[in-house]
């Protein structure tokens, strides 16, 4: 990615983003959705603008992703 | 900040439903000695298996192998199987009860890769050294001409807009690129708090540069 993309990104906030700790909190709820494919981002769209945003929180939803066994193919 | 969906009020005396399987971990966790004592040691195992392979999904980037890799995964298990027995009363069925306890030995295992980089003497806290900048960012030396005007001005927004702990936390994340979790034990603070600092402080130097005519059309602009 190149400088403008990285900082463009670096400095984008989404007004939605919950936090860590709201996001952390329903970790479960959300990543199940996701590896159901079942509209995780539609129906907690403020967890979604903060994974794409934190990258912590967003290895920690990989993480627990790959344990629940992946996404759904 | 919006608000996520929380459960209704009341729900620890509302009857709950479960899966089948959840139910029957529930159960056995709550049974007669015995019972318990069996589904204790089965989630355990459980927890050991996952803790195991998510210390080898970070592994690349923890610069640590072998016995010490395998001993960071005892501990996670073992810190998450105390936790989920503590706090089996706080098990709502809103996933399968799995899914909820490996929640708790991922985030175990991410605390304590944080901690396992805050003791180690190579992460850098004080000092800061703007040279870093493009580099941070991936913007090519060779096309510094299109760059340097921009960068002069984020530092410049990064002096005179953000607070004293917005710019400390700044420098110590973009520029000496410590990890959010490791600065967050340095300075006994949380990763939220932390993220929330930052967030503040991205939405103030976008606003700064975009003042000064660096932000076209919403993106940030090419000199
Ligand atoms: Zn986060």
């Amino acid at each position: 990615m190149s400088g403008w993309a990285e900082l463009d990104r670096f400095l984008a906030t989404d007004p939605r983003d919950v936090g860590c700790e709201e996001a952390m909190a329903m970790l479960h709820v959300y990543v199940e959705l996701v590896a159901q494919d079942a509209g995780a981002e539609r129906r907690y769209p403020g967890i979604a603008a903060h994974l794409r945003a934190c990258g912590p929180c967003s290895d920690d939803f990989e993480g627990l992703l790959a344990a629940i066994g992946g996404p759904a193919d | 900040m919006a608000m996520p969906h929380r459960p209704a009020g009341g729900a620890s005396i509302a009857r709950l439903s479960f899966d089948f399987e959840s139910e029957e971990w529930v159960r056995a966790l709550r049974g007669s000695e015995a019972e318990r004592q069996a589904a204790v040691e089965r989630l355990h195992g459980l927890l050991l298996r996952i803790a195991r392979s998510e210390v080898r999904r970070r592994s690349p980037r923890l610069g640590i192998t072998g016995p010490e890799l395998d001993d960071l995964a005892h501990q996670a298990a073992a810190d998450a199987l105390l936790a989920i027995t503590a706090k089996i009363g706080d098990f709502r069925g809103e996933s399968r009860f799995t899914t909820w306890a490996y929640r708790f030995v991922i985030l175990e295992v991410s605390a304590k890769v944080g901690r396992h980089f805050w003791r180690d003497p190579g992460v850098r806290l004080e000092g800061e050294d703007w040279e870093r900048l493009p580099d941070r960012f991936g913007f090519d030396p060779a096309r510094e001409a299109e760059w340097r005007d921009l960068l002069a001005a984020l530092r410049r927004a990064v002096e005179e807009t953000l607070t004293e702990r917005q710019r400390r936390i700044f420098v110590a994340l973009v520029l000496n690129g410590i990890p959010l979790d490791t600065l967050a034990l340095e300075l006994g603070s949380n990763r939220n708090a932390i993220y929330k600092t930052m967030f503040d402080a991205r939405r103030k130097l976008r606003a700064a540069l975009a003042a000064n005519g660096y932000v076209d059309d919403d993106r940030v602009r090419r000199s």
